[in-house]
């Protein structure tokens, strides 16, 4: 019987498609990407090899590095934020009436395109007939900001939305994990004698440690590749400020027509990505003896 | 969590106080408190959306000069007919629904088979080939953007919608076998062990016998994948230039820019873009909650 489970052939064709797909379309770009970002390149005209001369440019590039900050104050507001959520999620999961609803509403915003998310915040930023400033005007704040045409606020205008957005998505997630504890090992800690905050903190956090260093990875890259939504919203102004590196790497690319340097950063976006997944994965791994 | 035990005190002995049966006051209170709490979360994450379908029924005017919280005066449903007729949003939408489709199945299927071969056949090297699939995961797809554009440009495949439904496939093939995963695992080897002494050929296995049996998680992955396909962006925007090929999100995205002051219009286009998905998470909220759930739980 092992004859027809081990069949070399079948294997390779069920495997096989899919394979051939992943590989020209991820993996070979992204050897690509890197190889591109060693050219000057129009998208169009002649390759010229210049070496690491991008980088080096791009080490020195004031706006780049404006563009990842901001990525990183996205990946820090999205980490922070999932503490919010938490929080949410173990009151959620204590026997709360409506529990299940509560939960499918807050997963509403998550299943729309974050096109159609962009362009309901607009309206909801609007200066003057937007939800916020004539809630704002009405409750006596006479001059309120243009939020998303300002340079200070832009940024913080947008992370609103993106909390906004995945809410229902971290919600659902721990109360899953929640919900997967024993009921037994509650009990015991109760009868114990400890106190709703210390089974939290003790009991209930540990048990889903690894959940929650998945979803720190997801936040963290997630937020260090942003864009539809920024891209919508502001374009990355007004005046960079909320440019965020995926946005910049687009911008020099497709309005730039600066492939090459573009290839750079997108090469750059990769290997922050793959660092900090590593980084997260490996400084949260002394936990998982706890499962 | 500090309204739970106001006092702050570390409880000794017995814990009678904290337990539902007696029920006190203050446990009461926190449970009102937490109670107003999460229905507050709840109002903050739908008012936005029912805020977007007020608007999508008002005129100009009502927009302009009411409160933005008043109710249409005479819903006008003619917003929705205008933009339905005046732009391409029909065709979009026609567009959205075919690439979605046409990914979803070849994503679905693709995965199945992966899945299959990794779980229950044996061989050297499934795990190396599984670990290749969920790095897959976490590689950002703007560092893939350029060498895509440009080698769909080489191919002829740029401004078409082959380009499209392929790069959708090979990004969701990794999640899609993420949630396939754990259900194929799970499997009692039983059956095909005795399909195998009846003597069925490996292909009857996969195709007559496993893969119905994964049909409820087959669901579940095709409904993420579904959204996800459904609101994708920055292919389509980069790789689509015919008006006659864009999907719905980068359509709308362009449409919008013809309405900058008719709300009513922008609205309505916005409504029509999401009125599939809310649609089917109505009727199928659970399997997607489960497939959120399921898809990202197990890295």
């Amino acid at each position: 019987m092992n004859k027809v489970l081990s069949n070399k052939k079948v294997i390779a064709l069920y495997i096989t498609p899919a394979l051939f797909l992943v590989l020209t379309l991820i993996y070979v770009p992204i050897i690509q990407t890197g190889y591109y970002g060693l050219m000057k390149w129009n998208g169009i005209g002649e390759m010229d090899f210049i070496g690491l001369k991008n980088y080096k440019v791009l080490m020195k590039d004031a706006l780049f590095w404006k563009s990842a900050l901001h990525s990183f104050s996205l990946a820090l507001f999205s980490a922070l934020s999932l503490i919010g959520y938490l929080f949410i999620s173990i009151i959620l999961a204590s026997k709360i009436k409506g529990a299940d609803l509560l939960r499918k509403i807050y997963l509403i915003p998550m299943l729309l395109a974050s096109v159609a998310i962009a362009q309901l915040w607009m309206k909801i930023y609007h200066p003057s007939n937007g939800m916020l400033n004539t809630v704002l005007v009405a409750i006596g704040i006479e001059d309120p900001p243009a939020w998303l045409a300002d340079a200070n606020l832009a940024l913080y205008a947008i992370i609103i939305p993106i909390i906004w957005q995945y809410a229902g998505f971290y919600i659902l997630i721990y109360y899953a994990a929640l919900k997967n504890i024993p009921e037994s090992l509650v009990e015991a800690a109760r009868i114990d004698g400890a106190s709703p905050l210390q089974i939290a903190l003790k009991i209930k956090l540990p048990l889903i440690m690894n959940v929650i260093k998945v979803t720190i990875v997801l936040a963290v890259v997630g937020s260090l590749k942003y864009f539809d939504l920024i891209y919508v919203m502001t374009g990355g102004g007004p005046n960079g400020a909320s440019e965020v590196m995926a946005s910049y790497m687009y911008q020099k690319a497709f309005k730039g027509f600066d492939f090459g340097y573009a290839s750079a950063i997108g090469f750059f976006l990769l290997v922050i990505c793959l660092v900090v997944t590593y980084i997260i994965r490996r400084y949260t791994a002394a936990n998982k003896d706890i499962y | 969590m500090e309204t739970v035990k106001p006092d702050g005190a570390p409880r000794i002995g017995n814990g009678l106080d904290t337990k539902l049966v007696s029920k006190p006051i203050v446990n009461r209170l926190a449970y009102g408190i937490m109670y107003v709490f999460l229905v507050l979360v709840a109002v903050f994450q739908i008012f936005p959306i029912i805020w977007l379908f007020l608007f999508s029924l008002k005129s100009s005017q009502e927009v302009f000069n009411m409160s933005p919280f008043s109710l249409p005066e005479n819903p006008k449903w003619e917003n929705y007919a205008k933009v339905w007729t005046e732009g391409n949003i029909s065709l979009y939408f026609i567009n959205s629904v075919t690439y979605t489709l046409a990914a979803v199945i070849l994503t679905v299927v693709l995965a199945s088979m992966v899945t299959f071969a990794i779980t229950r056949m044996h061989w050297k090297g499934n795990r190396l080939v599984l670990g290749l699939f969920m790095v897959g995961l976490m590689i950002p797809v703007h560092s893939t953007l350029i060498p895509l554009f440009s080698t769909f440009t080489n191919t002829n495949l740029i401004d078409n919608p082959i380009s499209i439904i392929l790069t959708y496939t090979a990004f969701n093939l990794p999640i899609t076998i993420m949630i396939l995963l754990g259900f194929y695992e799970a499997l009692p080897r039983e059956v095909e062990e005795a399909a195998v002494m009846d003597g069925a050929s490996i292909h009857h296995i996969f195709f007559k016998i496993t893969l119905p049996m994964t049909m409820p998680v087959m669901a579940t992955a095709a409904i993420i994948n579904m959204i996800y396909n459904w609101n994708e962006f920055v292919f389509v925007n980069t790789f689509i230039s015919s008006d006659s090929f864009k999907t719905l999100t980068v359509g709308i995205q362009n449409f919008i820019g013809q309405y900058t002051t008719d709300w009513g219009a922008i609205g309505a286009t916005l409504v029509i873009s999401i009125l599939p998905i809310l649609i089917a998470f109505l009727i199928l909220s659970n399997r997607i909650v489960e497939g959120i759930a399921s898809g990202s739980v197990k890295g």
